[in-house]
């Protein structure tokens, strides 16, 4: 196998086991538009770090925390639902990135790598950018584990327990706007965005609690990567929605299984 | 006051002192005060939007009061039960993981509230293919778990039957036995509530009026929240349970054992 391919596969795969559990949270809070939200803001980021040229995923970072934070704050403020701030963040940030963009004259924004990314030409440096958050993420995870869980399942009771349930709030988010912003770069928002939500999705038909959830979408986002990967390889179709649409395979086959079943 | 001290604290396990909540230009409660003591169930009914849930939020200590004061006796260990709220059924959780939440508590104490709670069986059983009995006893089994002081029920026989309502009502009687816990509950089904308490505090933002069941539902401001109606059918229920409690034998707080 060509390094590139392996170096590809290991990208893929590291992605998918951050967004496996994370992807969870983001189903069970009901936030599913939370990963579009921030893709869309990515743009802003985009144009914000060319304007200031600094370098691209710290402004895209940046533009995700101060999304997140108005997220969160908002939620807190207004009385609105989660869905309806997410839409006005969503295409706010669109609207405002796309009209920053328009003011750099000289410099031209590929939307499409973008929106893709290019996980062929990952390079080990980028290999570090997604293992060095991920693995900082996954422990955190591991050892917030419980409040997390409890902070989700039900808000009141866990806070009466003794669980900094704002803060849980806070630290989910940060954690899924480092996964985007650092991931985007190399796989794309598309790719980062389908990870978090369809594996999680195709996860819940066989899981009996939380962790299994977590774990199995991982699993499925791995699979998704590896599929995906060798598609692109034979049929020579772009690798990023390639995997989507493995993804998205494996999603209907769980489903029909179990309507099968049933 | 040192740790050492809170064994020889006597007086309310919880008290709240003249609380007022206020939110924006609305007031939620004002001017209530109330304690709770050991061995006592205390009730706090009255129509919706009267308080109620913001009351118990404050002696929890969720919400900060604008005016006045909650004072808890030293170490005193709440266990809270909650409204009503469906779990997103995309949470896969057993009933056994859901108490896990609360702490790691160990095997053992997980059987013991699921058996006290009369559901030793639904451990492995998902929460979403429970009845709604059965999770208000979940409920119930998780506020157990650290052999609470004090119970905390925000309307725990919400939306179940009849017959169940009544059932759990004595099973709560009997955790209170058991633990020798003091309970604090709010409900609005107001036949049943009365007959398994021993104080009634009816709030409508403000302080209602207070005292023995029998007493409150013949106070004239009780009759004006809810009209005659309703404190004609208490009294026949209490007629009932009185019967009821004859046959046990064992409702009574002096004669638990």
């Amino acid at each position: 196998m060509d390094d590139f391919l392996l170096r590809a596969l290991a990208a893929g795969i590291g992605v998918a086991a951050v967004t496996g559990p994370l992807g969870s949270f983001v189903i069970w809070r009901r936030m599913a538009y939370f990963g579009d939200t921030l893709a869309h803001s990515a743009l802003l980021g985009v144009s914000l770090g060319l304007f200031l040229g600094i370098n691209l995923t710290i402004g895209v970072f940046i533009c995700c925390i101060v999304v997140a934070t108005l997220l969160v704050g908002l939620q807190n403020r207004v009385q609105l639902s989660s869905d309806a701030i997410l839409g006005i963040l969503s295409h706010g940030t669109l609207g405002l990135g796309l009209v920053a963009v328009s003011f750099l004259d000289d410099i031209r924004v590929d939307l499409m790598a973008l929106l893709f990314g290019d996980i062929l030409a990952v390079n080990a440096t980028d290999l570090l950018l997604i293992y060095a958050p991920g693995a900082f993420i996954i422990l955190l995870m591991v050892v917030m584990w419980r409040a997390l869980v409890s902070a989700t399942v039900h808000e009141d009771l866990a806070r009466a327990e003794g669980v900094p349930v704002e803060k849980i709030n806070i630290l989910l988010t940060l954690c899924i706007a480092l996964t985007v912003a650092t991931a985007m770069k190399i796989v794309g928002i598309l790719l980062v965005a389908a990870l978090l939500i369809i594996p999680a999705s195709t996860a819940r038909a066989f899981s009996q609690t939380p962790e299994q959830m977590a774990v199995c979408a991982s699993v499925i986002g791995g699979i998704s990567v590896t599929g995906g990967l060798t598609l692109s390889l034979n049929f020579d179709t772009p690798p990023g929605p390639s995997i989507v649409t493995c993804t998205l395979l494996l999603f209907a086959i769980s489903a029909a299984t179990r309507s099968l079943r049933s | 006051m040192d740790k050492l001290n809170t064994d020889f604290v006597i007086g309310p396990l919880i008290k709240l002192n003249d609380i007022e909540v206020r939110v924006g230009q609305k007031t939620l409660v004002t001017g209530i005060s109330l304690s709770v003591d050991n061995g006592e169930v205390v009730s706090i009914i009255g129509p919706n939007g009267a308080g109620k849930t913001t009351l118990i939020k404050t002696l929890l200590g969720l919400i900060q009061p604008t005016n006045g004061e909650v004072t808890r006796r030293n170490g005193v260990k709440i266990g809270y039960m909650p409204q009503y709220l469906p779990i997103d059924r995309n949470m896969p959780l057993t009933a056994r993981r859901f108490l896990d939440l609360a702490g790691r508590l160990g095997a053992a104490a997980r059987s013991r509230v699921l058996e006290e709670t009369g559901i030793p069986d639904i451990g492995d059983s998902s929460i979403h293919e429970i009845s709604r009995g059965e999770w208000q006893r979940l409920l119930l089994a998780r506020a157990l778990l650290k052999e609470p002081d004090l119970l905390v029920l925000d309307e725990p026989v919400q939306a179940v039957d009849v017959s169940g309502q009544a059932e759990l009502y004595r099973l709560i009687d009997d955790v209170k036995n058991r633990y020798e816990c003091g309970v604090v509950m709010v409900s609005h089904d107001l036949h049943l509530v009365m007959s398994t308490t021993d104080r009634v505090v009816c709030i409508n933002t403000h302080l209602c009026c207070e005292g023995h069941p029998a007493a409150v539902s013949q106070d004239p401001r009780y009759v004006a929240l809810f009209g005659t109606g309703i404190s004609e059918t208490l009294a026949l229920y209490r007629h009932a349970h009185d019967h009821e409690h004859h046959i046990n034998g064992s409702i009574n707080n002096q004669n638990a054992s």
